[in-house]
C-alpha cells in the first residue's frame, strides 16, 4: 500500500506501483488539470509539485511518492489567485492552453527556490516546458512579472495545499 | 457575403420552455469550459428557458445571453472573437455573455476550422445576427411604450426612451418575439466608431479556465464507465495486418479486450489506418497492454519510401521542364542567353503538426445514434467519417467539440474520432481513444515535401530580367483519391502562383510527384515551402548584386500595382476570396516591408557573428513581414535573439490575438528550420517523440517577438497562419547576414557547424 496525499487529501494505492502518477490522478482522482503529452518527460505538461518541486508526473511512478505531498494545478490555489496564474492572466499568455497548466507549475516551482530569477535562468528552468503555440515570449514576461509581485509580497502566505493539510 | 440569407433565417425564432425542446431548438449546443465537471461528457446545456433569437443567439430570462460558436477553439480565440462580434451589434453587456459550444451541424454552414478564414467567412453575418437582436430589443420597447422606434436606443442590455425611461433586455423578451426585424441588408450595422468590443485586446473567455486547470479538453471529458483505447497502427501507410498474438496483452491486469480495426481500401481519405485496439479500464493498463502485444504487418506498396531517395527525385524533377502555372513574357528564351544568371535549389522535409494534445476522442454508440466528444477541427467531418466507419446516417452521428490542445491542421482529420466510435460499437461502451505523442509523430497527416527550383536573370543593376521557378511536392489531394500526384490550384496558390516579383518574363511551372505518406495540410500549408524558397532566393540575389536586402526586396517587388495573375495564363483562387475585395495588393506588402524595417532599426550596425534577415509574404489574404536578429558562434551554435513582425490582416477583432497568434506562428515558424523533419525509411516514420522530432523550446524562441498590427478599415483576412511561412526565410536570411552561410535545405541540422 502505497501513501500520499494529493493537493492535501491523504490517498492509498494498492494498483500497480509503476503506475505513472499523471495516469493516477487522470484516471482515478479525475483530476485533470495535469495533461498527458509525451509520456517521456520531454514536453512538461504533465509537471506537478512534490513536496514543492516541479516533477513530471508521467515517468515519476505511484511508488515514488510513498509518503510525499502531490499537489497538481487544482491545487496550486483555490480560485487562480496564485501570483504566477494572475501574471498568466494579465499578460493574457494562452492561447489553445493544453500546456499552460504545466507552464505554471514549472513556473512557480521555479520562483519557490529562485525569487528573482535571470532571464537565462528563467531560459534554463523553463526549456523542458513545450508549447506549440508558442507562447514563449509572453511566458517569460510573466514570469518575470509573478516575480516581482512576489517579491512586493514578500511575508504574504499564498494558499497551499500543506496549509489545507495544517487545517486538517 | 451573398450568402448570408442562408443562414439568417429570424423566423425560426422561438420561445423555449420545455426540457424536451430545448435541445432541439438550440440545436444541441451546449457549455465548454466554464461547465460543471461532474456530469457526463463534462458538458452542460443551455439553459432551458432562452428565446432563440436567431442560429447564434439565445437570450436567458435572468438577463444572461448565450452566445454560439460554431468554430472550434485552438487557441486562436475564436470563441472570444465570435462572442465580441455578436455582443458588440447586439449592445450585449460583456459580464452577461456566455459562449455556447456548437455540435457539428451543417445548419451553421461550414464549421471547418482552417484556413485563417473564421472571422473573414462569418464576421458580416455575425454582425448582422447581433444587429438584429439590437432592433427587436428597440422596436419591442417602443412598442410597449407606444412611441416611435427612433426615440429608442439599445445600449448595453437597456433601452433607453429620450424621455430617460429604461428597461432592461431581459423585461422584453415576449416583446421581442413579436418583433421581425428586417432582411440583412436592411439593418442598420454598427459604424465602426461604435465599436465597443471589435477592434480592441479584451481578454479571452477561457482564460480563467486555462490558468486553473477547468478547461474542458478531449481527454479530459469523463464519460461514466468509459473504457481506453490505445492502438496500434500498421506502420506503413496502406498496410495491413498480418497476424498478430494477443495472449499477453489480454494477461495484463484492466485489459478487457483486444479489438482488430479493418485497414482502409484506396485513398486514405480521414478513415483509420487500421491496427489492433488495446481497450482497458485505465489508460496505463491500454497502455501496458500494447506493449504485451505482438502484431507482424503486410506493408503494401508504400513499404519502399525512403524519403532521401525520394528527396533526390525532386530535386531531379525541378531541375526539368514541368507542367505550366503561370508565365508572363518569354523568361525560357531570356535565361538561355544571360551572362548574369543565379540558379538555386531549395528543400524543405515532411514535418509533423505535433499538435501539444495528442488526438483524442471518447465515443458512446447507441443503437440509433452514437454521441463523440473530440478535438476535432471540422465536427461536419467527423459526422461523415464516423458515420462511414460505422454505417451510421451522419446526422445521426452527434458530434460535441471540446477544447483543442493545438490542432495546427491535424485536427481537421477526424480519423481518431472514427475510431472511438468503432470501438464503442463493438465493445458497447462509451471508449476513449488516447493516441500516444509516438502515434501522433508516426501515424499523421504529414506537411509534403517538397523541393524547389529557382533561377533569375539579373540586369547590372540587379533588375529581374527573367524568373523561373518550378515546384513539386506530393500533393493533398492524394489523401483523397489513389494515385493523384499532380497539385491542385489550391496549393499552388499558395506563395507560388501570385508571386508579386516585377518583371517582364516570367515562368512558373509545376512537377508531379507521388504520395507515400498521408499528407494532409500543417499551419499555412504549402506557403511554407513556397515562401522559403522564394524569399531566400530574392535575398540571395541580393547579396549577389550587393545591394541591401531590405531595400532590394522592395525594388523586386517593384511599384505599388494590382496584380492580378489570371490575366498571366494562371488559375488562381485567391483562397477563396473576391479579388475585387481582396486583391494581391504589393502597396500593401511594400508597407508591411518598411513598418519592419523600422521597428527593427534596420541597417543598423552589427556586432560580428550576428545579423538580421528579412522576408515578406502575402498569405490567407494578410500581408506580414519579419525581421528576425540572430547571432551565430564561431562553433556554429545558433541564437535566435529577437524578432519583429508587422502584419495588415485587415479589420481585426481582437488586436491582442493578433499579436499573440503572430507571435505564436512566428515561433511556430522556427520548427521548420531546426526540426530534424519526418523522414520515412521502408515506409515507417523515423521519429518517434520530442527528442528526436524537435520543436522549438524557450531556449530556441526569440523572448521577444515584437508585432505591428497595421490599423486597416480592409475586409478581414487571416490571422492564424500567416506568420509562420515568413519565419523560416527570414530566419536563414539572417543566418546568412550573420555568419555567410546560406541554407537552402531544411531543416538547419548541423549546416552551420560545417
Amino acid at each position: 500500500m502505497i501513501t500520499f496525499t494529493v493537493n492535501g487529501n491523504k490517498h492509498k494505492f494498492a494498483g500497480d506501483p509503476s503506475t505513472p502518477v499523471l495516469w493516477y490522478l487522470r484516471d482515478e482522482l479525475n483530476l485533470t488539470g495535469p495533461k498527458f503529452g509525451c509520456g517521456m518527460a520531454q514536453c512538461g505538461a504533465c509537471t506537478v509539485h512534490i513536496d514543492g518541486i516541479a516533477q513530471r508526473s508521467c515517468v515519476l511512478p505511484v511508488s515514488a511518492v510513498q509518503g510525499r505531498k502531490v499537489t497538481t494545478i487544482e491545487g496550486l490555489s483555490s480560485d487562480g489567485e496564485h501570483p504566477v496564474q494572475q501574471a498568466w492572466i494579465e499578460h493574457q499568455v494562452p492561447q489553445c492552453g493544453f500546456c499552460q497548466c504545466g507552464q505554471i507549475m514549472q513556473a512557480a516551482s521555479l520562483l519557490a527556490s529562485n525569487p528573482n530569477p535571470s532571464d537565462d535562468e528563467i531560459v534554463q528552468n523553463m526549456s523542458g516546458n513545450i508549447c506549440r503555440c508558442g507562447t514563449y515570449p509572453r511566458i517569460h514576461k510573466a514570469i518575470k512579472s509573478a516575480a516581482k509581485t512576489m517579491s512586493a509580497n514578500a511575508g504574504v502566505s499564498y494558499f497551499t495545499p500543506e496549509s489545507l493539510e495544517e487545517k486538517a | 457575403m451573398k450568402n448570408t440569407q442562408t443562414y439568417f433565417d429570424l423566423n425560426r425564432r422561438s420561445f423555449l420552455k420545455s426540457t424536451a425542446a430545448a435541445g432541439a431548438l438550440v440545436l444541441g449546443t451546449y457549455f465548454v469550459g466554464s461547465a460543471p465537471r461532474a456530469m457526463a461528457g463534462v458538458l452542460s446545456k443551455p439553459s432551458e428557458t432562452a428565446m432563440r433569437a436567431n442560429l447564434f443567439v439565445s437570450l436567458r430570462l435572468d438577463g444572461m445571453v448565450e452566445i454560439t460558436c460554431h468554430r472550434s477553439e485552438m487557441g486562436q480565440q475564436i470563441r472570444t472573437a465570435i462572442a465580441q462580434i455578436v455582443a458588440d451589434e447586439m449592445e450585449a453587456k460583456w459580464d452577461k455573455v456566455i459562449v455556447i459550444q456548437a455540435k457539428g451541424d451543417p445548419a451553421y454552414g461550414d464549421q471547418n476550422t482552417d484556413g485563417s478564414r473564421s472571422i473573414r467567412f462569418n464576421m458580416q453575418r455575425l454582425r448582422e445576427m447581433g444587429a438584429s437582436v439590437r432592433y427587436m430589443m428597440q422596436h419591442a420597447a417602443a412598442k410597449r411604450w407606444g412611441v416611435a422606434p427612433n426615440t429608442c436606443v439599445a445600449q448595453q442590455h437597456t433601452v433607453t426612451h429620450s424621455s430617460g425611461k429604461t428597461i432592461a433586455y431581459k423585461d422584453l423578451i415576449n416583446d421581442a418575439l413579436n418583433i421581425t426585424p428586417p432582411d440583412a441588408d436592411k439593418l442598420k450595422l454598427k459604424t465602426r466608431d461604435e465599436w465597443r468590443y471589435i477592434n480592441t485586446g479584451m481578454a479571452h473567455v477561457d482564460l480563467k479556465d486555462i490558468v486553473t486547470g477547468k478547461a474542458t479538453f478531449a481527454a479530459d471529458v469523463r464519460e461514466p464507465q468509459a473504457l481506453v483505447a490505445i492502438i496500434e497502427r500498421p506502420p506503413v501507410v496502406g498496410g495491413t495486418v498480418k497476424s498478430f498474438d494477443a495472449n499477453a496483452a489480454k494477461a495484463v491486469k484492466g485489459v478487457v479486450d483486444v479489438i482488430e480495426i479493418p485497414s482502409p481500401q484506396g485513398a486514405p481519405q480521414f478513415q483509420p489506418k487500421g491496427g489492433i485496439a488495446i481497450v482497458a479500464n485505465t489508460t496505463w493498463a491500454a497502455w501496458q497492454g500494447r506493449k504485451a502485444l505482438s502484431v507482424t504487418w503486410n506493408d503494401g506498396i508504400n513499404g519502399d519510401y525512403n524519403s532521401e531517395a525520394f528527396k533526390q527525385d525532386l530535386l531531379e524533377t525541378v531541375n526539368k521542364p514541368q507542367a505550366h502555372v503561370r508565365e508572363k513574357g518569354d523568361a525560357l528564351s531570356v535565361l538561355s542567353t544571360t551572362t548574369d544568371k543565379l540558379v538555386a535549389d531549395y528543400y524543405v522535409p515532411h514535418l509533423a503538426q505535433a499538435p501539444m494534445e495528442p488526438p483524442c476522442a471518447t465515443a458512446m454508440y447507441y443503437k440509433d445514434r452514437v454521441d463523440v466528444w473530440a478535438a476535432t477541427q471540422n465536427p461536419q467531418a467527423d459526422m461523415e467519417t464516423v458515420g462511414a466507419m460505422i454505417g451510421m446516417e451522419k446526422d445521426k452521428v452527434n458530434v460535441y467539440v471540446t477544447m483543442l490542445g493545438g490542432a495546427f491542421g491535424r485536427k481537421s482529420k477526424p480519423d481518431f474520432s472514427a475510431e472511438a466510435a468503432y470501438l464503442s460499437m463493438k465493445t458497447g461502451k462509451p471508449v476513449r481513444v488516447q493516441w500516444t505523442r509516438e502515434d501522433d509523430i508516426q501515424h499523421g497527416f504529414y506537411h509534403a515535401v517538397s523541393a524547389q527550383h529557382v533561377e533569375a536573370a539579373l540586369s547590372d543593376d540587379g533588375k529581374i530580367d527573367a524568373y523561373l521557378h518550378r515546384t513539386a511536392f506530393s500533393p493533398i489531394a492524394s489523401t483523397f483519391q489513389a494515385g493523384a500526384n499532380a497539385p491542385f490550384s489550391f496549393e499552388l496558390d499558395l506563395g507560388f502562383t501570385d508571386n508579386p516579383i516585377f518583371t517582364e518574363n516570367m515562368k512558373l511551372e509545376r512537377g508531379e510527384a507521388p504520395a507515400k505518406a498521408r499528407i494532409g495540410w500543417m499551419r499555412s500549408v504549402s506557403n511554407i515551402f513556397h515562401a522559403f524558397a522564394v524569399q531566400s532566393f530574392i535575398n540571395e540575389a541580393a547579396h549577389k548584386v550587393e545591394k541591401d536586402s531590405k531595400d532590394y526586396l522592395l525594388e523586386v517587388i517593384g511599384p505599388d500595382r494590382i496584380i492580378d495573375v489570371t490575366k498571366q495564363n494562371a488559375e488562381y483562387l485567391n483562397y477563396w476570396g473576391d479579388k475585387a475585395v481582396y486583391p494581391l495588393d504589393t502597396a500593401r506588402l511594400r508597407n508591411v516591408i518598411e513598418e519592419v524595417a523600422k521597428m527593427a532599426s534596420w541597417g543598423r550596425d552589427m556586432p560580428k557573428g550576428r545579423g538580421l534577415g528579412i522576408a515578406a509574404h502575402r498569405s490567407f489574404l494578410t500581408y506580414v513581414a519579419t525581421v528576425v536578429e540572430v547571432e551565430v558562434s564561431d562553433t556554429g551554435d545558433l541564437s535566435v535573439i529577437k524578432s519583429w513582425v508587422a502584419i495588415d490582416a485587415g479589420t481585426v477583432v481582437n488586436t491582442d490575438t493578433v499579436k499573440n497568434q503572430t507571435q505564436g506562428g512566428s515561433v511556430y515558424g522556427i520548427t521548420t528550420a531546426i526540426s530534424d523533419g519526418i523522414t520515412f525509411d521502408k515506409g515507417r516514420v523515423q521519429q518517434s517523440n520530442f527528442h528526436n522530432y524537435r520543436v522549438p523550446r524557450m531556449s530556441d524562441s526569440p523572448l521577444d517577438v515584437e508585432v505591428s498590427v497595421i490599423e486597416s478599415d480592409a475586409p478581414p483576412a487571416g490571422v492564424g497562419e500567416p506568420a509562420t511561412p515568413v519565419y523560416a526565410p527570414a530566419l536563414c536570411n539572417a543566418i546568412f547576414a550573420a555568419c555567410g552561410k546560406r541554407i537552402r535545405q531544411l531543416p538547419i541540422g548541423n549546416q552551420l557547424k560545417a
